[in-house]
């Protein structure tokens, strides 16, 4: 048999992974993932890739069986599977001696929601993986309803009167996994992503980086302007602003419901352990507090130079 | 070889890691696995197993556990795992997955009711539930047959012009726990009969998609080649019997087989260890001159309709055991079988053991009197079994 027997199995005669993400791509104009993307493929110089996504917009970046629109090998997942068929992945690629980096792609519903049980598992175990959560604060794919990441008093398809519930905190709870690297990072600081891109590919053990990804689609906000909404966008603006807005849009011009003011953080957080694979024994010392960010309701994380 | 006396999720841990080690000089072996009883014992032993280049993930659920075996299978690694019933449940969707990509994934399940409420005891209806899905299914009736099927398993599954996934079977408490004397093989022959896994189109380097997003006929073009592949079950199983006997000196079950069938007035066809009673209750039958016969379906999907209805020509009363029950239709072993024989024929369903009641002998004795006296065959029927 010389046939593909792997289903919607697709090659493509272009043996460099730069640029990782190619025309014919599926996403949307001024979508912040695919930002994302293009800093991933400047961040992975000549390391090798294997890349995960979940269901998602991701699956629909890649394009139509049989072409590829990435430079790097991507298997799609079922939803809630990210960080486990990584989780095979990376460790065949260390039985092996390979030094393949396997990254997860994964959007918010793909994190915060229905992955959440097997994110919290690989990272529990210290997978050697980097988990990149690309957060547009709505399921983008299915049209943009709520997920536990959208903002308190964002208007969704399914919450027309504003979300009442506050965003997760999926900083804090990545680092109570007391994994070895976790960060934020915005689109409105490349050299700042790129450089934290490059040090989560090189670090062993479970990495996580969340990157807020505006969807001018489904935060029906203007494609060319979704950087500059950013923090340190230059816009002045925040993602609440864009809920506020398209709350108002979609409720008719009535007011959007109040947003309880958050606090900016200050930094991107990120700690390290000594060593990779290394646990803290069960009676050992607890973990080390973060003090870099102020506690209270945080919904949105800002980066910046450490 | 030596005999052990062990249990069946013993033996099917012992074939997987067999398997596994003979793997090191491809891309090892690397399994997820997730506890629920009574597959449990059979993943506490693997994980106690010497592996060389091979990794067994303690991962947080059933779903994880096949995700680990989907990405480790794309990656060129043998992969196992074990459950049961609602594990099988909750690991469905990656289930399916595994199979619409065409990963060589080798399961065993040890076959326990559905709940809630919750009963821990014998039934297929868990995997049956899985009948749709994509993996080729066999059924076992000792511990012997699911050691050995573990290793055909693998052939089988590997097999470029099959590329399955493969779910042995095996029921709860009467072949999980049991212990029996079972001849577990030495590396060196499974060595000999598994060679390295080269899967074709496995994830490396070059820059593909495994399971994009597809149009209609792309996805009629993939259910094609996955239905012939199915149908170039019988053909492979074939070759890997007689590779099997070749190397072990034994040789595995068909997909369907007779007991004392030949000139049966009445036949009993069943699955799994509820096919172990109806040969005694055969002998039994026999003895007083009634001409019984069983007929054990040991390979579920492919669904063996050609076998079955060779073995069904000139029966005239056929009763069809089934361990599980289709809510709303009746036995699925029935459903699947009732039209395979001749015109006139009874095929009369009976749904028994469900929720492990114990079969004996003396209830299949009933069920051959109770389908002799039929003239026609009736709405299937729902006998208690007790325990």
């Amino acid at each position: 048999m010389s046939e593909s027997v792997l289903t919607a199995l697709a090659e493509i005669n272009c043996p460099a992974a730069d640029p990782l993400l190619r025309p014919g791509n599926g996403n949307c104009g001024g979508c912040g993932m695919s930002t994302a993307l293009q800093f991933l493929g400047r961040a992975m110089d000549d390391r090798r890739l294997q890349i995960v996504i979940p269901a998602s917009c991701g699956a629909i970046t890649v394009g139509p069986f049989p072409y590829s629109a990435m430079g790097v090998p991507v298997i799609l997942s079922t939803f809630g599977s990210a960080a486990s068929v990584a989780t095979g992945m990376s460790q065949v690629a260390r039985l092996n001696g390979e030094g393949t980096r396997v990254v997860c792609w994964a959007g918010d519903g793909g994190t915060y929601d229905i992955g959440m049980a097997s994110l919290s598992g690989a990272a529990e175990r210290n997978e050697d993986i980097l988990y990149v959560c690309y957060d547009n604060e709505i399921y983008g794919n299915t049209g943009g309803q709520r997920s536990s990441a959208t903002p308190a008093g964002a208007a969704t398809t399914n919450t027309p009167r504003g979300k009442v519930e506050q965003k997760k905190d999926i900083l804090g709870i990545m680092s109570a996994h007391r994994i070895p690297y976790a960060a934020t990072l915005s689109l409105a600081h490349p050299q700042d992503a790129i450089r934290k891109m490059r040090r989560a590919l090189d670090l062993h053990g479970f990495r996580f980086l969340h990157v807020l990804a505006p969807c001018p689609t489904g935060w029906k906000s203007e494609p060319a302007l979704g950087i500059r909404a950013l923090p340190g966008g230059g816009g002045g603006g925040r993602a609440q602003a864009h809920h506020q807005r398209r709350a108002r849009l979609l409720r008719g011009g009535a007011r959007a419901l109040p947003v309880a003011p958050a606090p900016v953080p200050e930094v991107g957080h990120h700690h390290r352990r000594p060593a990779p694979g290394h646990r803290a024994p069960l009676a050992g010392p607890a973990p080390a507090q973060r003090t870099d960010r102020p506690g209270g309701a945080r919904t949105l994380k800002q980066s910046r130079r450490t | 070889m030596a005999g052990q006396l062990i249990s069946a999720n013993h033996a099917a841990a012992l074939g997987a890691a067999l398997a596994g080690r003979a793997n090191r000089t491809g891309r090892g072996f690397c399994s997820g696995v997730y506890p629920i009883t009574p597959s449990t014992e059979c993943m506490e032993l693997l994980c106690n197993q010497e592996i060389e280049k091979g990794h067994v993930v303690r991962v947080e659920s059933e779903h994880s556990a096949m995700g680990v075996c989907i990405g480790a299978s794309a990656s060129g690694a043998r992969t196992f795992t074990t459950s049961s019933s609602n594990g099988i449940a909750y690991m469905a969707e990656n289930l399916v997955a595994a199979a619409l990509l065409r990963l060589p994934v080798v399961m065993v399940a040890a076959n326990r009711t559905l709940g809630p409420p919750w009963n821990v005891w014998a039934d297929h209806g868990d995997t049956l539930m899985l009948r749709d899905s994509g993996w080729i299914q066999l059924y076992c009736a000792d511990n012997q047959e699911v050691l050995d099927s573990v290793l055909c398993a693998y052939r089988l599954a590997e097999d470029r012009r099959i590329q399955l996934p493969v779910l042995v079977c095996q029921e709860a408490f009467v072949l999980s726990h049991t212990m029996a004397q079972t001849e577990v093989p030495g590396q060196e022959q499974v060595d000999r009969f598994l060679p390295p896994l080269d899967l074709p189109d496995r994830i490396d380097g070059t820059p593909r998609v495994i399971g994009g997003v597809t149009v209609p006929h792309a996805t009629e073009v993939h259910r094609a080649q996955h239905q012939e592949a199915m149908g170039r079950v019988w053909e492979v199983y074939r070759e890997v019997q007689d590779g099997f006997e070749a190397e072990f000196g034994r040789r595995p079950a068909d997909p369907v087989i007779p007991y004392r069938a030949d000139d049966a007035d009445v036949l009993v066809v069943s699955m799994g260890t509820i096919a172990s009673t109806v040969e005694r209750a055969v002998d039994e039958a026999r003895e007083k001159g009634i001409r019984l016969g069983g007929l054990r379906v040991r390979t579920f999907r492919p669904f063996p309709s050609e076998q079955l209805a060779a073995a069904f020509r000139g029966r005239r009363r056929i009763a069809v055991l089934d361990r599980n029950i289709s809510l709303g239709f009746g036995g699925v072993l029935w459903g699947e079988a009732r039209g395979l024989a001749d015109p006139g024929a009874v095929v009369q369903g009976y749904m028994i053991g469900i929720g492990g009641g114990d079969v004996r002998p003396g209830h299949v004795l009933a069920i051959a009197e109770d389908v002799a006296s039929r003239a026609a065959a009736g709405a299937p029927v729902l006998m208690e079994a007790g325990a």
